[in-house]
């Protein structure tokens, strides 16, 4: 009897499991957060520790990436990225999911010359060739792990801004925003309480893709040397020094690429299986 | 028409004065000046000469002076000096690697809508069949994969295993002494890389938005009507659907600026190629305050202009803007 029943959550998990791509993406997506956790417990070596006796190795039993041109496992580092990638995907992708629901939410429910300010910025914001403006501040600072997630979030609002507001627009002259509104609720209460829950679903969809693109933005800024410094090891930097020995050692070239690759892909996949899920029109 | 031009430039105005203050709060809310950059190289510099330092940039003023300052001098289109050695004015520096870029960016460009569009449309026409799925995976992967990595294997591939193509630079050592036609092929050659790969870099996307605008159009009733009076259905796409679903293709135009500038960053750093985004790279590295925010405002101003070329367009093409309705 008790398959019967159907929520809402159980039908859109139902959509999403049915769609095998979306499905593998997650498990991926899963195994790698599992994999950067117990990272210690995944590869016998420290991502840090320099062996002068074992330089760029090609892949072997024992070193599965090979080593690097200062004698580290490439795995454990590749692993040790993970952790990297991972983070500042979701803090950018969070701060800019915060950033731009809230000025979606008012530019949307107030209208008038708050929405003309609050979009106009958007527009402004949305002139700067992005990874021009994040160069700029990064460099300008000095380069941290924490200034990239908060800089990437603070240069990404701007897709989430104007689908909030797209949402507010439509559910703000609804029934039951009007019934809060004669109930006595005060502005505050409706726009958060009525309206962001309903609003929330495109969001979802734009914030997974939101943490591939933020992966992929720092794993190019670690690559040009602004972004993650060593010996922290992130697969951006980690393809630094693949650039300058990928005459003599491909393999440190080619597997934190793959890296990035897959965990991009993996998002990309879930994101598109989300708005498929949460659409049932889009099958 | 008319109306509709003069509306959309005047909101311009509000959108650059926006440009130019988020530019200049951006540079000086970071820590450190430059005059400390330039300082730090030579410990003979005492604390006198980094005050006329300071004076001389204008950097001891408060910060709104600073802007209007600033400002009044973009609006004659003086950008100032660079800080590097050189000191030359930053507008020149521009001026000079801003045609390589463009130009970069416009071949890509061109390539990137005249591949996209035809993977799009033939993954909508078939959609769900095999070739659909297989354009998929392909948009997928391109979507994934990152610029650099991709420029780094293929300068590999092609430059060191195959050598078959120059991996560095624009030009060959000594190519000054040859005749114009191997001086221009051997441009065309340093260049195929990073053209290939900045085209590749937003094909995925494009034929994306592509596939899913046709197939909107492909299930609007008009077309039905088109296919029920027996128009054959090469008509019926070439003819009756592509036109209604390039119209929101050409505002992503204008939308894709930023992204091809920005990377032009990462695929001019790689290739050492001296255009606008390897002197940004530079100007950012060596804290050259005058150039950056230079860059900056004159990146957003292209795509601006982009941005207005592209409603333009659009109002060209839908009859309800250029007739004076919507």
């Amino acid at each position: 009897m008790r398959d019967q029943v159907s929520s809402p959550y159980r039908e859109f998990w139902q959509r999403f499991t049915s769609n095998r791509f979306a499905t593998a993406g997650l498990v991926v997506i899963v195994v790698l957060f599992l994999l950067s956790l117990a990272a210690a417990l995944v590869t016998p070596y420290s991502p840090d520790t320099i062996d002068a006796w074992h330089v760029l190795l090609p892949p072997s039993a024992s070193h599965w990436f090979g080593t690097d041109e200062l004698g580290r496992d490439v795995f454990t580092r590749v692993v040790y990225g993970a952790r990297v990638s991972l983070k500042v995907g979701f803090v950018a992708v969070g701060i800019a999911v915060v950033i731009g629901t809230v000025i979606g939410l008012f530019a949307g429910f107030y209208g008038g010359w708050i929405d003309s300010v609050l979009m106009r910025l958007v527009d402004i914001m949305l002139c700067f060739p992005t990874f021009f403006l994040i160069l700029a501040v990064i460099a300008m600072l000095e380069p941290s792990i924490w200034y990239i997630m908060v800089i990437i979030g603070l240069t990404g609002w701007m897709g989430v801004a104007r689908l909030v507001r797209a949402e507010v627009l439509s559910l703000k002259s609804r029934d039951f925003i009007l019934a809060a509104r004669v109930l006595g609720a005060s502005d505050l209460r409706i726009i958060f309480r009525h309206i962001l829950p309903n609003a929330l679903s495109p969001v979802l969809v734009s914030a997974t893709l939101g943490v591939a693109g933020a992966i992929l933005t720092e794993s190019a800024l670690s690559f040009l040397g602004i972004g993650v410094q060593p010996p922290t090891p992130s697969w951006g930097n980690i393809l630094t020094s693949g650039k300058d020995y990928i005459e003599f050692a491909w393999w440190l070239s080619l597997f934190p690429g793959v890296a990035i690759l897959v965990t991009v892909l993996s998002y990309n996949l879930v994101g598109e299986g989300i708005r498929d899920a949460l659409d049932p029109r889009r099958q | 028409m008319a109306n509709y031009l003069i509306k959309r430039i005047l909101m311009l105005i509000p959108l650059l004065l926006g440009i130019t203050l988020i530019t200049f709060t951006v540079i000086h809310l970071a820590p450190g000046e430059p005059v400390e950059m330039q300082t730090a190289m030579s410990p003979k510099a005492s604390a006198a000469s980094r005050a006329r330092l300071r004076e001389f940039y204008g950097l001891d003023k408060p910060l709104p002076v600073q802007y209007g300052m600033w400002l009044s001098n973009l609006s004659r289109l003086d950008f100032g000096r660079s800080f590097a050695p050189d000191n030359r004015p930053v507008l020149d520096k521009i001026k000079e690697r801003i045609p390589i870029t463009i130009s970069l960016n416009v071949i890509a460009l061109i390539l990137e809508f005249g591949l996209a569009l035809p993977i799009g449309i033939m993954a909508a026409v078939h959609r769900d069949t095999l070739l659909d799925r297989a354009i998929s995976v392909f948009v997928f992967v391109g979507f994934a994969v990152p610029t650099f990595w991709l420029a780094l294997l293929c300068m590999y591939l092609f430059g060191v295993k195959l050598a078959w193509l120059p991996i560095s630079g624009i030009h060959s050592l000594g190519s000054d002494q040859w005749s114009f036609f191997w001086r221009s092929a051997d441009l065309a050659r340093h260049l195929v890389l990073p053209i290939a790969i900045a085209t590749f870099g937003s094909l995925a996307g494009l034929s994306r938005y592509m596939r899913s605008t046709m197939i909107e159009v492909l299930s609007q009733d008009y077309i039905t009507t088109a296919r029920a009076k027996g128009v054959r259905e090469r008509v019926v796409i070439y003819r009756h659907a592509l036109k209604n679903a390039l119209l929101p293709v050409i505002t992503l135009l204008g939308f894709s600026l930023p992204a091809l500038i920005g990377g032009s960053v990462i695929f001019e750093t790689i290739f050492s190629i001296p255009g606008m985004g390897q002197l940004f790279y530079q100007g950012v590295m060596a804290r050259d305050y005058p150039l950056v925010m230079g860059i900056l405002v004159i990146g957003a101003c292209l795509t601006l202009i982009g941005n207005l070329l592209a409603d333009l367009c659009y109002a060209l093409a839908d009859p309800r803007i250029r007739h004076g309705r919507g």
